[in-house]
């Protein structure tokens, strides 16, 4: 059981103020996502609930309870660290075990739960090692383990595969999401990665500047953005963003169109355009065009498409795929 | 960029370490050497290096004259004990600096390095009275006291600079695992820390084993260490030279051993942080 609530949660160094004030639900057995760019507060809010950091005002409400002032400890969550941050100076077992030992488990149950979690992990083999002779990835299952064998109300990831490779890093995300139906614990995720954010979460909460700019399931926010930051930055390539003509005929400031969502055409179209880069992929094409009169936007097209630099070509956004925004950057909703 | 070294450079340079060395290790060397001569062949001129008459005498004397194992036994006490009580305190200074630092926290540092800037003999009176009118004056405790005080900042400083290379995320992660306060200290902290604990302790227990100004000053006999067993053969009856190397080869000897053995941590408990 898991349920957290945040009312009111405030967080100022000095005269900074990194979170103003942030209200958020998450209910039990969700996958949540933090996601935002650099800087924007996720990993400080997430600190915040794990109570490594100690709120400026507001409550954190965990089944009801409210543990603001709590020691980490005392507040029945873990947290997987960025960096692993496991105990270098002991064996895999005893950075497994150790939050068991600090609880006061008696040796039997110890054994019994640290055997479970490296089963579950894939880690059996491994027990004895150190942290220093694992791979890196092995490493990340380690302080999963930590994690798993408390039985905590939620789990608390903070940028757990961005010190991974690509390909692990695709493996882990797989890994932690089946963990996530296997367990049906809470989960709380923190990443600056969209596409993370995207496959994984049941919801996503998008920050900025230690605010949330959006909470939704991952299609709504792609679907129907809040406002231009989170168009833009849910989704890749990167939303286009047209104001003129065009934004004029749909009655609004500026228009959006997903690369995914413009037709490409040599012969006519919407908007004529000059390829400046063709990015050749295979499966998809990305061509990266100078619009005449909106200036650079990106195309995705599927497939092989035979157009390289300075090719003249026609633009088409998808009429009902078109996002309009007013003059703050609000969405009006679909034309 | 490394600069190639030529053979003439290499050369040379290794002449001049050789120097230097020697020079360094020359008097430590006559000194033993003497501590196996006769008194008269102590003071021949010109002085004699291998062709005198060895002889053990001066150290049957030494033995004889005064009890080196109780003074050798203080210096131990003192040594390990001043080292002891000061890693109590260092430890948790450092841990607070290191992981909680203020805007004053450099400041600090720097005032209680500063400390060590003042001569000793500045302070003298005031603790020699206070040791006087507290009873402390030769007894084991009050010079534990004054030698843990008078290295606390030397500790500090180095206990703070390996502290400063442990990742605080581990120290965290012990906290979101329900390890208290000391607990996370001593189960994560103080077990990476070993290397420089274990070099902390090292020169801590070398600058209180060798630290005579205070232990000649507040003892006279109960609590006096290896310092005092040297400077009671400078007699008012003259200097007995070959004596007093013995007494001071006896003295140094213990120190010299552990110094050799540890040069390799001790090292690299001086330059940690300063080259990564």
């Amino acid at each position: 059981m898991g349920a957290i609530r945040l009312e009111k949660v405030k967080k100022t160094f000095g005269t900074l103020d990194v979170i103003p004030g942030v209200d958020l639900d998450i209910n039990d057995g969700e996958f949540v996502v933090f996601v935002g760019p650099s800087g924007c507060g996720k990993s400080t809010l997430l600190r915040l609930i794990a109570g490594l950091e100690d709120v400026t005002d507001g409550k954190i409400l965990i089944n009801g309870t409210d543990v603001a002032n709590e020691a980490p400890a005392k507040r029945g969550l873990s947290m997987v660290f960025q960096s692993y941050a496991l105990y270098p100076h002991m064996t895999v077992y005893n950075n497994i075990a150790f939050g068991l030992k600090m609880a006061g488990e008696s040796k039997e149950v110890i054994e019994e739960k640290v055997q479970s979690a490296a089963k579950i992990l894939n880690l059996t083999d491994y027990l004895e090692r150190r942290p220093s002779a694992l791979s890196g990835g092995q490493r990340q299952r380690v302080a999963i383990g930590r994690a798993i064998v408390r039985n905590p109300a939620a789990f608390l990831f903070d940028e757990p595969l961005s010190n991974l490779d690509a390909a692990l890093r695709v493996n882990m995300r797989l890994e932690i999401t089946g963990l996530h139906q296997e367990l049906k614990t809470t989960m709380i995720y923190v990443t600056h990665d969209q596409v993370e954010a995207m496959t994984m979460a049941d919801k996503i909460v998008v920050l900025q500047a230690g605010r949330v700019e959006q909470v939704g399931k991952p299609m709504d926010l792609y679907n129907s953005p809040a406002n231009k930051f989170v168009a833009g930055f849910i989704g890749s390539p990167k939303m286009n963003f047209l104001g003129g003509e065009l934004a004029q005929k749909h009655s609004c400031h500026e228009i959006g169109i997903r690369p995914e969502h413009v037709a490409v055409s040599t012969e006519s179209g919407e908007i004529p355009a000059t390829v400046k880069i063709a990015e050749h992929l295979g499966a998809e094409t990305y061509l990266h065009v100078e619009a005449d009169g909106y200036g650079p936007m990106t195309v995705r097209a599927t497939g092989e498409v035979p157009l390289g630099e300075h090719d003249k070509i026609f633009l088409t956004p998808e009429q009902d795929r078109i996002h309009r925004f007013d003059a703050h950057g609000l969405a009006l909703g679909n034309s | 960029m490394e600069k190639k070294q030529t053979p003439l450079g290499y050369v040379s340079f290794s002449v001049f370490a050789w120097i230097v060395g020697l020079l360094i290790f020359f008097p430590i060397f006559w000194m033993v050497l003497t501590s196996f001569k006769s008194e008269l062949e102590a003071v021949s001129i010109p002085p004699s290096f291998i062709s005198f008459d060895w002889t053990l005498e001066n150290y049957a004397e030494v033995q004889e004259r005064s009890n080196y194992f109780k003074f050798a036994m203080n210096s131990v006490i003192l040594a390990v004990g001043s080292t002891l009580v000061g890693l109590v305190f260092a430890v948790t200074c450092a841990w607070a600096m290191a992981f909680n630092p203020t805007k004053r926290t450099k400041d600090a540092l720097l005032w209680m390095l500063s400390t060590k800037m003042m001569p000793p003999v500045g302070v003298l009176v005031p603790i020699y009275l206070m040791f006087r009118d507290w009873g402390l004056l030769d007894t084991r405790f009050g010079l534990i006291m004054v030698l843990f005080l008078m290295n606390l900042p030397i500790m500090v400083w180095m206990l703070y600079t390996y502290f400063k290379e442990i990742p605080t995320d581990i120290l965290e992660a012990a906290r979101m695992d329900g390890a208290t306060l000391p607990k996370e200290i001593i189960f994560v902290l103080l077990p990476m820390a070993v290397p420089g604990i274990a070099s902390t302790m090292l020169l801590n227990v070398i600058l209180a084993w060798n630290e005579a100004f205070w232990t000649l000053n507040l003892t006279t006999s109960d609590a006096a260490p290896l310092t005092a067993f040297i400077a009671s053969y400078s007699s008012p009856e003259g200097l007995f030279w070959a004596k007093l190397s013995a007494a001071s080869t006896l003295a140094v000897a213990p120190i010299l051993v552990i110094g050799w053995f540890s040069q390799k941590q001790l090292v690299r408990g001086l330059t940690f942080g300063a080259v990564k």
